[in-house]
């Protein structure tokens, strides 16, 4: 009964859905070029928002070392950029800079910003006053104490802080797809809007993943070789 | 600026289904869904594998690959899926996903960084099983497990904006349909609003958080932020 059944509704023409599977491998093998792309843009859009943060975090972690009374507002202020979600700060951010990829860059940097500001204000109140003084003692100049003993000491905490920012911004460059920069996010969309296409939305999505897994090896892997000290 | 506060004076966006006050009531009600679940499904999970030392890596890595899973995707995801569909509850399900991962791992981390020197002397004193993780263990984890539930809430706070990208409620409207529009007042104030209640979530929950830190924490609790 059921074969009749098969066969006289295929015979009276009613429409199956046509599939729309979840994992596709023919997905993938059809779409390299789209993928590619979307994946350097989406690495592009990650280092440029890290590297943006950390180009104001640092030399800001500094400035508040030096003046102390800065610290708890400069602290507070990146507390309030962290908290504004991203979504409100590239809408702000439209209006002044339009259909353009610095819209996401800055939104995820100022994002970013706070991570790496209080790894690198902690990281260097961590380093042990012993060690400061003995490069003092041994001659140091107080920029060659910044560089070959502070900083070295504190990278750690500071890396930490890189890794944990780049982490969370691959994910939320994602949200970019709303201005057309998206990386990822912006095939995820499109596949939203493509009649629930679902084999590019979780294509997408689990490449941000694999993404966001492989930068965070790779953070890793430089920390190690950056402080080799601390594998002892 | 003028314009935005002509918006934001207007007694017609104060009103309505697409008033500011349903707008707001909605977020907080996704929010809240989302967290509730949240915290049921991950603290549980988190101390009993603390309390039992076991599952350490599993607790550890989905903090870790938590992180790394876009939460627009999965909500797009569960948008796209017939039986969720698109609406609210995609919203509230996205949101869920995202903040089980720092509620597990800050719940099992809250219990194993109990001072080996206090769960020592309970120890001793004959405390054991449920009564060392009621009486030892988890008022000496509410610090670290406060702290998650606080971050998490704000982040879900914030993130539920996304929620009317898949059609769903909540000030993320605004946004959604400045950008449809090109309507840069509607945007800004979208955006303002939706700040404004991240900001104000955060400071209402690091006053509750001080309340609700025993005494003799606070000090510790300090020292641990600044290391984190």
């Amino acid at each position: 009964m059921p074969l009749f059944g098969a066969a006289l509704s295929a015979a009276d023409g009613v429409i199956t859905p046509a599939p729309n599977p979840w994992f596709s491998w023919s997905y993938v093998t059809s779409h390299t070029t789209q993928l590619f792309i979307a994946g350097r843009e989406h690495l592009l859009l990650t280092i440029a928002s890290v590297a943006l943060a950390m180009i104001i975090a640092i030399p800001l972690a500094l400035l508040v070392r030096r003046v102390r009374l800065l610290e708890a507002p400069v602290l507070a202020l990146g507390g309030v950029l962290y908290t504004i979600p991203s979504l409100a700060l590239i809408s702000v951010l439209w209006p002044i800079f339009g259909l353009s990829p610095w819209t996401v860059i800055i939104a995820l940097a100022l994002y970013a910003l706070l991570v790496v500001l209080r790894n690198t204000v902690v990281g260097l109140k961590g380093v042990p006053q012993d060690a400061v003084d003995a490069a003092r003692g041994m001659g140091y100049s107080k920029v060659a104490i910044l560089t070959k003993v502070e900083f070295p000491l504190a990278m750690p905490t500071i890396l930490a802080g890189v890794r944990i920012a780049t982490v969370s911004t691959v994910g939320l460059v994602t949200i970019g797809a709303l201005v057309g920069y998206g990386g990822f996010g912006s095939l995820i969309y499109s596949g939203f809007l493509q009649n629930f296409w679902h084999a590019q939305i979780m294509t997408a999505t689990i490449a941000c993943v694999v993404l966001a897994i492989l930068l965070e090896g790779l953070l890793q892997i430089l920390e190690r070789v950056l402080t080799p000290w601390t594998r002892a | 600026m003028g314009a935005l506060v002509d918006w934001f004076t207007d007694p017609a966006n104060w009103t309505g289904p697409n008033g500011i006050p349903t707008r707001f009531l909605e977020q907080i009600q996704i929010s809240l869904i989302a967290m509730v679940v949240a915290l049921v499904i991950a603290i549980p999970i988190g101390v009993i594998l603390g309390h039992k030392n076991k599952g350490g890596f599993l607790a550890l890595s989905v903090g870790n690959i938590g992180r790394a899973v876009p939460t627009f995707g999965v909500l797009m995801i569960f948008a796209a899926w017939a039986p969720v569909g698109v609406g609210n509850l995609a919203a509230i399900l996205a949101l869920i996903v995202f903040a089980i991962p720092p509620l597990l791992t800050n719940a099992y981390i809250g219990i194993r960084q109990v001072d080996e020197e206090v769960s020592g002397a309970a120890r001793g004193m004959g405390f054991a099983g449920m009564l060392m993780l009621r009486k030892v263990e988890l008022p000496n984890a509410v610090p670290l497990i406060s702290a998650g539930v606080r971050t998490a809430t704000v982040q879900v706070v914030a993130t539920a904006s996304l929620a009317a990208i898949v059609g769903g409620g909540g000030l993320g409207a605004y946004v959604v349909e400045g950008f449809a529009t090109q309507d840069n007042v509607l945007l800004v104030a979208g955006a303002i609003l939706t700040a404004v209640l991240a900001v104000g979530t955060e400071l209402l929950l690091a006053f509750a958080q001080r309340l609700a830190t025993p005494k003799g924490l606070r000090l510790r609790e300090q020292a641990f932020e600044a290391a984190s």
